[in-house]
């Protein structure tokens, strides 16, 4: 292969798995039986031996790989552009063209050497022509090592301004991550002593049971996957009709089928809508627990706030909902209460997760199924209607504009009901 | 013996033919595209490259909307605040900075800039958590760190991998606290970002690991290595449950990211092309033309009615 003179041959990672892997398919294409069909290429006057046409290589590909004939030719051309083809004709460019232009595989003798046997023959062949040229310096010869030459270099040393293919973006193993790994202290021991208790001690789920989950989860979502099903009324990417989005709007006032029945998936794909988690405090506070939902909501602003507002927030949660006589007390078992209390002590933004994860699967297994039989949910599901795909456009020709949209940016940010505040009326207690 | 997803899923329904056409061209970058992320409005886009441009588009209209020049080259990483009011990035300057957006042509995008995380190395990878107060961070160090945005205090780092991380991403589960990195000494991590531990790491890959995605589930992540190979890993299982690979197949996939079912998983990779696989079945459903140099960054939008793929002929493009 076109060695790169930049890196040194020893460098570990002088050899991509990428140019290794070319390298096989290149040699399997010169194999005398299997591979592709040689011939002598007539090149104006001269006869050049031992080459190959595009189209017997674009050919040969398609029926190694069984894919189509334009990967082949891509295959082919990813070949030709790191040198390992190299054109008879036009060496400027390194295209491959599925004609009868001619082309041959670039030598690499050592390699050839250590891997495969049995193009010894085929080597030893084109290893006698070049000495015999060297000492006879016929024009086909001379021809054969110009253009050869001159595809090495334009791999090799691309003019100004084209890309090189052998171009591998910043450096990675560099030193300072090599030292990362070199230092083995105890500190490091400790960690994988640790990892491998854990890992000995976890509990893993039976294969069948996951695999089947896939299949499961697939099927479910199948639908509501604008790329696998298509999306009603259309995809505006391809329609250049934004109505799918207007439709599915955080805030509309009549949700679509779809995206009701997505709530009722799981209790996470709820309370990640928020017009669904809208509708589910509803729920809650007609059944005086809304203080759950408002609960889990300022524990999840305290994990992801700034880090200088932690104190306050821990505080302010507290105030509300977890201090005896609190105005939204939230019904924790005591265990967990006692420990929570405890690490209040000195609050951190992770002090509230027990009581937080105890309070979620509460409404994950009482407040949620009842909430997916009540008649809010119910209605809704009811209400939304199921869409007609709009009709084509009679004028095909007209483009439709392309509405903007106002940035993120620019609209006001909402205000969140936070801990501190509290909502007022959401669970009826003043 | 174990078996793996493919032989399971032999009885679900093949996929039909898949008709994916590059929907977008964003022309603007001067280089080499290396990163991208979607707003969450389902149609902005930031994309940063070699020449350290950073430039947000409404990639609907296919205008540009801001752009700021990073005073370092090759900006590797990029993110979209989840409010859709800032970005981060960065890259050879070792650092991500937070940049505001604003609207105000008064005011210079580059001097309300908020550099956030500070590594030894490159930063190769950057996410905002749930909200626009925390980013995680992955470097060519070979950590990854957790940082409050407002005071660029370090909050939590994790140490594991022995080469340079390539990529991360957060876990999509409703208790969450967990993501997986992947690096160039081929193992994928799942860490705990409360205690900085490593929870689970896999093995399999013969080379650099580029890029990881969580499947919708959270309970499997796929990974796209320079060995030409994408892997699924089953959290629960603790093992890779299926490889997505093809003879044909020679370079390294640089990016991946699933569909909104999870059913489909785009792969970017360094020969020009994206291949569309079956996740289940494990074949390869589609291939897509149509960049000039290698992909770099993939990632299906918010709500699944397309993917934009970024490389390194400059340009980005949207396919559905």
């Amino acid at each position: 292969m076109a060695a790169d003179p930049a890196r040194p041959p020893g460098s570990p990672r002088a050899q991509m798995p990428h140019l290794r892997k070319m390298e096989r398919v290149v040699v399997s294409m010169q194999d005398p039986d299997q591979g592709v069909k040689m011939r002598s290429q007539r090149l104006l006057v001269t006869v050049i031996p031992h080459a190959v046409t595009g189209r017997d290589v674009v050919q040969w590909l398609a029926q190694k790989f069984c894919v189509s004939e334009e990967e082949a030719l891509h295959l082919g051309a990813v070949l030709v552009l790191h040198g390992y083809i190299y054109p008879l004709r036009d060496p400027r460019s390194l295209v491959l063209r599925p004609d009868e232009t001619p082309y041959r595989f670039q030598e690499c003798y050592d390699r050839l050497h250590k891997k495969i046997s049995h193009v010894w023959d085929l080597v030893l062949m084109q290893a006698r022509e070049q000495l015999r040229a060297a000492k006879q310096r016929r024009k086909g010869d001379r021809l054969v090592i110009a253009f050869q030459e001159q595809t090495y270099w334009l791999v090799n040393r691309p003019p100004p301004g084209a890309p090189s293919v052998l171009e591998q973006g910043p450096e990675r193993g560099s030193r300072t991550a090599s030292h990362v790994h070199m230092t083995k202290s105890a500190d490091f021991y400790t960690r994988e002593i640790e990892y491998c208790r854990r890992a000995l001690g976890r509990t893993r789920v039976k294969s069948s049971v996951c695999l089947e989950a896939y299949l499961s989860f697939c099927d479910q979502h199948g639908p509501h996957d604008p790329l696998v099903s298509g999306c009603l009324p259309s995809n505006p990417w391809i329609s250049d009709d934004d109505a799918y989005w207007v439709m599915n709007a955080p805030t509309v006032a009549a949700p679509t089928k779809l995206r009701v029945e997505r709530w009722g998936f799981s209790f996470k794909e709820l309370l990640e809508d928020p017009m669904g988690r809208a509708h589910f405090m509803d729920f809650l506070g007609k059944e005086f627990s809304g203080e759950n939902l408002s609960f889990w909501e300022a524990c999840e602003e305290l994990r992801y706030g700034a880090q200088a507002q932690v104190p306050t927030l821990v505080d302010a949660v507290y105030q509300q909902f977890l201090a005896p006589g609190a105005a939204r007390w939230v019904n924790i078992d005591s265990r967990t209460m006692e420990r929570t209390l405890e690490g209040l002590r000195q609050p951190h933004r992770y002090v509230l997760d027990a009581a937080q994860l105890h309070i979620y699967m509460l409404m994950k297994k009482d407040s949620y199924p009842r909430f997916l039989k009540s008649d809010i949910y119910r209605g809704l599901l009811a209400e939304a209607g199921i869409l007609l795909e709009t009709k084509r456009r009679v004028f095909p020709f007209t483009r439709r504009p392309r509405r903007s949209s106002p940035s993120p940016a620019l609209l006001p940010t909402p205000v969140e009901p936070t801990a501190a505040s509290g909502p007022a009326g959401g669970d009826g207690v003043a | 013996m174990c078996r793996n997803l493919h032989q399971v899923a032999e009885r679900v329904e093949a996929l039909g033919q898949f008709v994916m056409k590059t929907r977008r061209t964003l022309k603007g970058h001067g280089n080499k595209v290396l990163c991208m992320d979607w707003c969450k409005d389902k149609r902005r886009i930031v994309s940063s490259s070699q020449d350290g441009k950073v430039i947000v588009w409404d990639s609907f209209t296919t205008n540009k909307e801001h752009a700021v020049t990073m005073p370092c080259t090759w900006v590797m990483a990029c993110a979209y605040a989840p409010s859709g009011c800032a970005i981060a990035c960065g890259g050879l300057d070792n650092k991500c900075s937070v940049y505001p957006l604003t609207f105000d042509k008064n005011e210079n995008m580059a001097a309300k800039k908020k550099s956030v995380a500070m590594h030894t190395n490159y930063l190769s990878a950057c996410s905002f958590t749930n909200s626009d107060m925390q980013i995680l961070t992955a470097s060519g160090d070979g950590t990854c760190a957790l940082w409050d945005v407002e005071s660029g205090q370090l909050l939590q780092s994790f140490h594991g991998h022995g080469a340079d991380v390539l990529c991360l991403d957060l876990a999509p589960s409703e208790t969450g606290n967990t993501f997986v990195s992947g690096g160039c000494d081929k193992k994928a991590m799942v860490w705990d970002m409360r205690s900085g531990q490593c929870v689970q790491a896999f093995e399999t890959h013969e080379s650099d690991i580029n890029s990881v995605r969580y499947y919708p589930s959270g309970d499997a992540f796929a990974s796209g290595s320079d060995d030409a190979t994408c892997r699924l890993y089953d959290l629960r299982a603790d093992r890779e449950v299926a490889i997505y690979s093809k003879e044909s197949i020679i370079f390294g996939a640089s990016s991946v990211d699933f569909s909104l079912s999870g059913r489909l998983l785009f792969a970017g990779y360094n020969d020009y092309t994206i291949n569309v696989w079956d996740v289940l079945k494990g074949s390869r459903v589609s291939i897509l033309f149509g960049h000039e140099n290698r992909v770099s960054t993939l990632r299906v939008s918010p709500d699944g009615t397309a993917f934009c793929s970024g490389s390194w002929d400059h340009t980005l493009r949207v396919w559905a």
